[in-house]
């Protein structure tokens, strides 16, 4: 019915659009603690709830670490929650996280990226996710408000699934798309509550079956325990793509766990996640317009990382540049690249890879940048001069 | 406002909800309160507890010792999941009919006095209803004899090891219960697994407010303090009868000491008996011995104050 129908947009921030997707959700608890860039969500939160619109326990905590405690709690207690944090939000949560993911919390938490101090920074990078990458999360990336937007529901319905049973990061980077306003197209109320209806879960905290929550487990149960968490997340990418199928057929749209932009005849490879993905398939057609074969693979999944939906796209590649938001201080490559890299080894695929960290504490990148990185990267394949190894910082002041 | 008050032992026989079989030390203090708070609390309950000993021996994984619910996440943050669990069954209350359950949250010393304070203190403030109780061995014991804020003058820690220069811990006790009261909770008091009827009474009171409630038990703990095990209870008592530990509360903000000691016991019957405060009552150590019983008679007179005003 409402396939493909011209929507009515609503000009929404992404914030304000992350914010009205929860409201729609019908979430019992959120907890919350505010930090710039992520206020916006948890201010239209609590006004929703204050106006009667949202029938949920807003918990306004003294911390992030309390934030994600509470979070944890009330999800064990089989309640829909829903959080946001940020930069050292995230980093105060920290030892929290593990126990969202190993006591198997549903939670969905959007975080709009943002660097980490010192120095104090509120602008946008990747530092704060990276952080925490091996906590056991799910985490996604989003390019623009309505991705947001949309990614809300379908990380409930993924992370509620009870082969799942994980939290979901939706990172969504700071100001460049937090605080950017666009045309939201919504769906109803109704149709909402039909994609997600009210939780329903087989072991929660009551009296009803008293069961102990968070046990002291020795050496002879605890690696058992843990290894659960990896092998609930290799599960995601298949069950993703089923929400997202379901999605569709109320939507229309649907993402993927990569976006892939002109890879088919690509020689050259640019992988990257969240805003500046929109910047790079600009920089992208340029390119094709010059006759560069050049293509964009925008990590939208990032963890579990999506290898089985990269891998087609880079096989006739001759080359792959792996732009950071994020760096990783003494490492051989920076995360994103981490990730590339073994990909393509386990793949038994041996091309050149060039991993730049690049726009640390909001430092913008334009597509001329992109342009000028493939061009330089294109020009290196055709005189045969080897590809520089490592980590390079991309825009640093000279 | 006296609900259910409890008269005799007998009313709470059959109401253990702590099986055998824990890996607590024989004669742990805290696991004596525990089970007299369990069985004396409304029900239907849900049991919070921070990371430290009480947690640890209770749920060697694949057993547990809790009859009940039993939530455990980190070491600071027990107030804050008894507000997540809260909020979350008010919401489901209300929207899909869950049932309400009454929560306790225990934590230690450490986790309560020290790097719990914060997450506490929010969710007094916040009104989250809920008994916290913090059970006081006056150290970080599960973690091996550390001095924390609640360890008191002197005491042999440790961290707080009794040298050639420096005898024990420097400080005195940080006083937790004015902290709490300072929250202007309904219902706050100090409690002894010694003085059972007073302790059980207590936690129906704090029980029967819709609202914070909180309480400070003293758990003897025979390894940290080196007393025989059996001596627990012996040591908890002389806690009380040497004004040492005043058994008090603080009701809508009212004093009222609830077991008087119009003659107390020197300070000195408590510290022989244990290994960790013993070394005060060497001529050497005489002025920390001072100071100590200064802050104890200090301590009492404030209280008895106080207590004046609202009688
Ligand atoms: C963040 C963090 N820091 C340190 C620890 C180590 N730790 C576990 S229990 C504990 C001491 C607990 O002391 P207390 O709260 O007094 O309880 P007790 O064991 O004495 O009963 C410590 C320091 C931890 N688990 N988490
Ligand atoms: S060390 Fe002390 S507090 Fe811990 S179990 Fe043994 S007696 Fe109890
Ligand atoms: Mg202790």
């Amino acid at each position: 019915m409402s396939l493909l129908q011209p929507k009515t947009l609503k000009p929404m921030s992404t914030s304000e659009a992350v914010a009205y997707a929860v409201k729609q959700t019908n979430v019992d608890v959120i907890a919350a603690y505010p930090i710039t860039p992520q206020t916006i969500i948890v201010e239209r939160l609590s006004e929703y709830v204050n106006n009667g619109e949202l029938d949920a326990e807003y918990v306004a905590v003294e911390s992030e670490h309390s934030a994600m405690s509470a979070c944890v709690a009330a999800s064990l207690t089989g309640a829909r929650v829903f959080t946001s944090t940020a930069s050292q939000g995230l980093a105060l949560m920290h030892e929290v996280l593990y126990i969202a993911s190993s006591l198997r919390c549903p939670i969905v938490m959007a975080i709009a990226n943002r660097a980490l101090s010192a120095p104090i920074n509120i602008h946008c990078d990747h530092s704060d996710v990276m952080g925490s990458r091996d906590a056991g999360w799910v985490h996604i990336f989003v390019e623009n408000g309505q991705q947001a937007y949309d990614r809300i529901f379908q990380a409930f319905r993924l992370a509620e699934d009870e082969d799942i049973l994980l939290p979901v990061g939706v990172n969504i980077d700071g100001f460049f798309l937090s605080h950017a306003v666009e045309g939201i197209a919504t769906i109803s109320d109704n149709e909402a509550a039909m994609f997600l209806p009210p939780r329903r879960t087989k072991y929660y905290v009551d009296s009803s079956m008293p069961m102990t929550f968070g046990a002291f487990a020795l050496p002879d149960w605890y690696f058992e325990i843990k290894e659960q968490v990896a092998s609930a997340i290799e599960k995601v990418p298949k069950k993703l793509a089923e929400v997202e199928k379901t999605y569709y057929q109320m939507t229309g749209r649907m993402y993927g766990h990569v976006g892939a932009y002109k890879t088919e005849d690509a020689e050259v490879g640019l992988v990257c996640a969240g805003s500046a993905a929109a910047t790079a398939k600009f920089a992208i057609s340029r390119l094709r317009e010059k006759g560069i074969k050049a293509g964009l693979l925008s990590i939208r999944l990032f963890r579990p990382f999506p290898v089985e939906s990269i891998l087609p796209h880079v096989k006739g590649m001759k080359a792959l540049v792996v732009m950071d938001r994020a760096m990783s201080p003494g490492a051989p490559s920076a995360p994103i690249g981490q990730d590339i890299k073994t990909m393509l080894y386990d793949a038994g695929i041996n091309i050149p890879v060039a991993n730049f960290v690049y726009g640390l504490g909001g430092r913008d990148i334009s597509a001329a940048e992109f342009e000028s990185i493939i061009l330089k990267m294109v020009e290196d394949l055709r005189s045969g001069r080897p590809i520089e190894r490592g980590v390079r910082y991309w825009g640093l002041r000279s | 406002m006296l609900v259910g008050e409890v008269k005799s032992i007998k009313e709470l026989y059959g109401l253990d909800l702590i099986a055998p079989g824990h890996r607590a030390c024989a004669g742990c203090g805290a696991l004596v309160a525990v089970r007299q708070i369990l069985m004396a609390s409304k029900k239907p309950l849900i049991v919070v507890n921070a990371t430290s000993c009480l947690e640890v021996t209770s749920t060697p994984y694949p057993q547990t010792m809790w009859k009940v619910p039993w939530v455990h996440l980190l070491f600071e943050n027990a107030a804050t999941a008894a507000s997540g669990i809260e909020a979350a069954l008010k919401a489901l209350s209300r929207k899909y009919g869950r049932q309400e359950h009454y929560i306790i949250a225990f934590g230690g010393d450490g986790g309560t006095f020290d790097i719990g304070i914060q997450a506490l203190s929010g969710a007094l403030e916040r009104g989250h209803r809920f008994l916290y109780v913090c059970y006081d061995n006056e150290a970080y014991m599960n973690t091996g004899i550390q001095r924390s804020g609640a360890t008191p003058l002197g005491a042999a820690t440790t961290t707080s090891p009794v040298g050639s220069k420096i005898v024990g811990k420097v400080q005195n006790k940080k006083d937790l219960l004015e902290i709490v009261a300072a929250h202007r909770i309904p219902y706050a008091a100090t409690a002894s697994p010694s003085h059972w009827k007073d302790l059980t009474n207590k936690v129906r009171k704090a029980q029967s407010y819709d609202g914070p409630s909180f309480i400070h038990v003293i758990a003897p703990c025979n390894r940290g303090w080196y007393f025989d095990p059996s001596y627990t209870i012996k040591v908890a008592r002389l806690a009380v009868e040497t004004r040492y530990w005043p058994l008090y509360e603080v009701e809508n903000g009212r004093y009222r000491i609830t077991h008087s000691v119009p003659s107390p016991k020197p300070l000195e019957e408590f510290l022989k008996v244990q290994r960790r405060l013993s070394h005060m009552l060497l001529p050497e150590n005489a002025e920390v011995l001072e100071r100590l019983k200064a802050y104890v008679d200090e301590r009492w007179e404030r209280l008895q104050k106080l207590s004046a005003c609202f009688t």
